[in-house]
């Protein structure tokens, strides 16, 4: 565990799982602005991997090389055997929902979701039972003849999901496609997202910056920084063992602790823990749920303090609270809520949940 | 997101297109301009400065540029006495009769120019209907007759015809000022003419200088308008041009004229680019 | 918007401006159709004997007719030639890029702001350095090339309201160039190609000083009209341009129509997005 650090990230697909689409040393620049470095990645087969980064990170352009809308300046992307990335989108058999539903504004909602047959030029049978099956799928039939403009954001975003697996693409990409929404309908159609995703067995590699929704949907999150992959891992792995400073503060709040290790001891102001992580200087990220209020009975390997209440910050079921150690140093943490919390606390954590990570240096 | 080919097939033949029929025409315009006409009547295509230094020493090419330029200066500047304080009623004051005002600007617009000048001949002549009504209400006695045929008639065809085309663009950029932005003086206390000196006027100057520039070019290469209200005293630049092209015969000193006046507009056009956008704060 | 009585004196006079420039811009207009029922002829005061002789006399003018059919002839396929190379032109414009690419765009908008006579004479001087006849096809050729840059200004207008992501989804959706070329980038443009395609006829319709120096044995409408405004004027002319504004006037009308409904609609979807 100690050495999980150490090793190489590795950003293959599942064990076990077939890799249906691999992405080799891809770089991209815009200019002299390096959007995408050196970028490999795999998507198994049925998989739904999440490419979370800000804006900026080089997200969305990994997506649209991917869909072939800008050429890679280096590296290969694969698909099945196939060489993906001389051919162009309409080669392709990946399909993309737009941010925006990039919905034809002159077709009814039945020839948008048809367009992909009819420019293939299926048999006009074929293209309408299609088409009647996909508009049901998202439960859209009575919009058949609407035009996009009367319709409202989610159901477009139904549309624009249908008009993409008509095709039965291999790999279907999104494009940030529940961010012109509210957040009720979003969270719904999060929900929905996921059991199509389930239904269909197509892989989804979905994009967003939005961290709640990667965790909530995703197999893998694949965190992208400035143009490098911080992480690939899966939701519950991602978050419980960071393995840099970024990707710890980038999924919910942390604790970076800043200590010294000398003989398999970690010192951080007043704190002190077991770790097994060699000796210098060393982060260390500790999430603020798992500084508890100190039980009756000390467990192994727990670290015991007490620290003074600054701030008190209502969320509902849980609290945060700012504490400050006796040597000055602050800290987050996260309980149940109760009314108002004054005075010292004593407060305990395991040394296993402070997980050390890597520094994130600044690049440009 | 296009290939190659793509590329290739929206740019060439639209390039090749304008290379034949604007590029080398503009080209052999300059090139005549450097040859000249023998006796016989032939093209002598050997290059000398002839037409310039012909261009100079008879008096009567420059004067009559510096009269065009004169009367275009003049529709100038009644097109935007015209066509400014129209533009602002509009965008400001017009309420919700603006878009159908607007569209009464545009109309004539698709009425013919030349039809147009006609019009104003109709008007203006010995026995037009101004004359005729100014004697059938005794106001005057005999017909009025610096009327017609002359610099007068001339200017006052021209800044009918280029007052909507100053009015556009003024328009439009009082239209993309945000009316916020007035509201903003309004409320650190400037007087509406202040916030019109101060705020409005400011941000209109690119389409100022974009309408002033039309009406100035436009007025200054025409040769309709003299011919047929004209007269010998309205006589401009093109018009020298059209008799060496027609009558007298000499196309290489008419290409001089014309390149002279090319590249004065261009040199307008270039600075009025530049201080258009030396005035555009987007 | 402005608080009342400040702004009174300022709008005091600016409508009477405003009425005094709208009768000075439509004075002439008025006059020609009003004359155009004269029976006195073209001048006078006031108009009397009112007839519709000259009309009867312009239909039965059959030079007037030849001439009006070949100014819809060059008008048809001057709006064919400055489409066919305009569209394409807006296009890489707005998505190439290639050597002399600010140069091409100058070239291509000088004709409509350079006067006329330069880009005519400079023709003349083409057609005959190659040795072609003067004839209603120079003609065709010249008003084609000069409004190219109507239909470019118009649909590069029109590209940059289009969202990218429309083509994109249709190659997405394995739609090739060609293919998305008509499916998606036309009709999304049409209201400018369109627009382009009605200003280009009404202004090669109405040219003058390019046709003066490219004419050939047959005359467009506004030379013949020029020829017989040098031999003396009647109101036949006043007849056939009342006709030509009342078709403009109708042509504007339907375009306006046809805006203001296209255009209505995704207002109308961007309010239901929002609520």
């Amino acid at each position: 565990m100690a050495t999980s650090t150490e090793s190489a990230i590795t950003n293959a697909a599942r064990p076990g799982a077939e890799p249906l689409l691999t992405i080799r040393n891809i770089a991209k620049s815009f200019g002299r602005n390096a959007v995408l470095r050196d970028i490999s990645l795999q998507v198994a087969e049925g998989e739904f991997l999440t490419i979370l980064g800000e804006s900026g990170s080089g997200k969305t352009t990994l997506l649209r090389i991917i869909a072939g809308f800008e050429n890679a300046d280096s590296g290969e992307i694969w698909m099945g055997g196939e060489r993906l990335d001389p051919l162009p989108p309409y080669r392709r058999r990946v399909n993309t929902v737009f941010q925006h539903y990039a919905l034809f504004p002159h077709l009814t909602v039945e020839d948008n979701v048809g367009y992909g047959l009819r420019v293939a030029k299926r048999p006009k049978q074929e293209i309408a039972s299609r088409v009647e099956q996909a508009l049901a799928m998202v439960k859209m039939t009575d919009y058949a003849r609407s035009k996009p403009a009367k319709i409202s954001g989610g159901q477009q975003q139904r549309i624009a999901l249908a008009r993409a697996l008509v095709n039965r693409p291999r790999l279907l990409l999104l494009d940030e496609p529940l961010s012109a929404l509210d957040a009720n309908l979003r969270r719904q159609m999060q929900v929905e997202l996921k059991s199509l995703q389930r239904e269909v067995g197509i892989s989804f590699v979905f994009v967003t910056h939005d961290q709640e929704e990667a965790m909530v949907m995703s197999d893998r999150i694949a965190l992208l920084r400035m143009g490098e992959l911080e992480q690939v891992a899966s939701p519950r792995e991602i978050y419980s063992r960071p393995a840099t400073a970024y990707t710890a503060q980038f999924i919910g709040h942390t604790n970076l602790l800043h200590a010294e290790v000398k003989d398999g001891i970690a010192r951080c102001h007043s704190l002190s823990w077991r770790t097994g992580f060699r000796d210098g200087p060393a982060l260390f990220s500790l999430r603020p749920e798992n500084i508890r209020l100190a039980g009756a009975t000390a467990a192994h390997d727990v670290i015991r303090f007490r620290a003074k209440v600054r701030h008190q910050a209502f969320h509902g079921a849980t609290e945060l609270l700012q504490i400050e150690c006796a040597d000055g140093l602050l800290l987050s943490i996260r309980t149940a809520s109760r009314e108002n919390r004054q005075g010292d606390l004593d407060l305990e954590f395991s040394a296993s949940d402070a997980v050390p990570v890597r520094e994130s240096p600044e690049r440009n | 997101m296009f290939s190659r080919a793509y590329r290739a097939a929206i740019t060439l033949p639209p390039l090749l297109w304008v290379a034949a029929f604007l590029l080398i025409p503009y080209a052999l315009l300059f090139c005549y301009s450097f040859w000249s006409v023998s006796p016989e009547q032939a093209i002598v295509h050997s290059w000398n400065l002839d037409n310039y230094r012909e261009l100079f020493r008879v008096n009567v090419y420059l004067q009559t540029l510096f009269r065009s330029m004169w009367i275009a200066a003049r529709v100038t500047i009644f097109a935007l006495l015209l066509g400014y304080p129209l533009a602002y009623f509009l965008s400001f004051h017009a309420g919700k009769r603006k878009d159908l005002l607007y569209q009464l600007v545009i109309i004539p617009l698709w009425v013919s120019y030349l039809v147009r000048a006609y019009a104003w001949k109709t008007i203006l002549g010995s026995d037009g209907v101004l004359n005729t009504l100014l004697q059938y209400v005794h106001l005057t006695k005999h017909p009025l007759e610096f009327l017609l045929y002359s610099p007068f008639a001339v200017v006052l065809t021209l800044t009918h015809i280029y007052t909507p085309f100053t009015f556009l663009p003024i328009y439009a950029s009082l239209e993309h000022i945000p009316r916020n932005l007035v509201e903003a003086s309004h409320d650190l206390g400037a007087s509406p003419f202040q916030t019109f000196w101060r705020v409005i006027f400011p941000l209109s100057i690119p389409g100022v200088l974009a309408g002033a520039t039309f009406a100035f070019v436009l007025s200054l290469g025409d040769f309709l308008a003299p011919l047929l209200l004209g007269g010998p005293s309205g006589i401009m630049i093109s018009n020298i041009v059209v008799s060496l092209f027609g009558a007298a015969y000499n196309w290489p000193l008419g290409a001089a004229i014309s390149l002279c006046m090319l590249v004065l507009v261009i040199g307008l056009l270039f600075l009025s680019e530049n201080l258009e956008k030396k005035w555009s704060f987007r | 918007m402005s608080a009342g009585s400040r702004a009174a004196r300022e709008s005091r006079w600016l409508p009477w401006h405003a009425i005094a420039v709208f009768a000075f811009l439509y004075l002439p207009i008025v006059t020609l159709i009003v004359y155009s029922f004269n029976g006195q002829g073209v001048g006078g005061f006031p108009p009397r004997n009112l007839t519709l002789d000259w009309y009867r006399m312009l239909f039965a003018d059959d030079a007037i007719w030849a001439s009006v059919l070949n100014s819809l002839l060059v008008a048809l396929v001057a709006v064919a030639i400055a489409l066919v190379f305009g569209i394409p032109a807006a296009l890489a414009l707005d998505r190439a890029n290639f050597p002399g690419k600010a140069a091409f765009r100058r070239l291509v908008l000088l004709p409509l702001i350079l006067p006329g006579i330069i880009t005519g004479l400079s023709l003349l001087m083409l057609f005959r350095q190659t040795d072609v006849k003067l004839s209603l096809v120079t003609i065709v050729l010249g008003h084609g090339t000069a409004l190219i840059s109507v239909a470019t200004t118009e649909v590069f207008a029109g590209l940059q309201k289009l969202d990218r992501a429309q083509e994109e989804a249709s190659l997405d959706l394995g739609a090739n160039y060609w293919q998305t070329f008509w499916r998606v980038t036309i009709p999304n443009l049409r209201l400018s190609i369109i627009g382009a395609a009605l200003l280009i006829f009404t202004l090669s319709m109405d040219e003058i000083a390019v046709s003066f120096f490219l004419i050939g044995r047959d005359n467009t409408l506004p030379l013949e009209i020029w020829g017989r405004l040098r031999r003396g004027i009647t109101p036949e002319i006043n007849a056939i341009s009342s006709i030509i504004f009342v078709f403009s006037l109708v042509a504007i009308v339907t375009w306006y129509r046809l805006r203001v409904g296209a255009e209505g609609q995704p207002e109308i979807a961007a309010e239901l997005l929002e609520t």
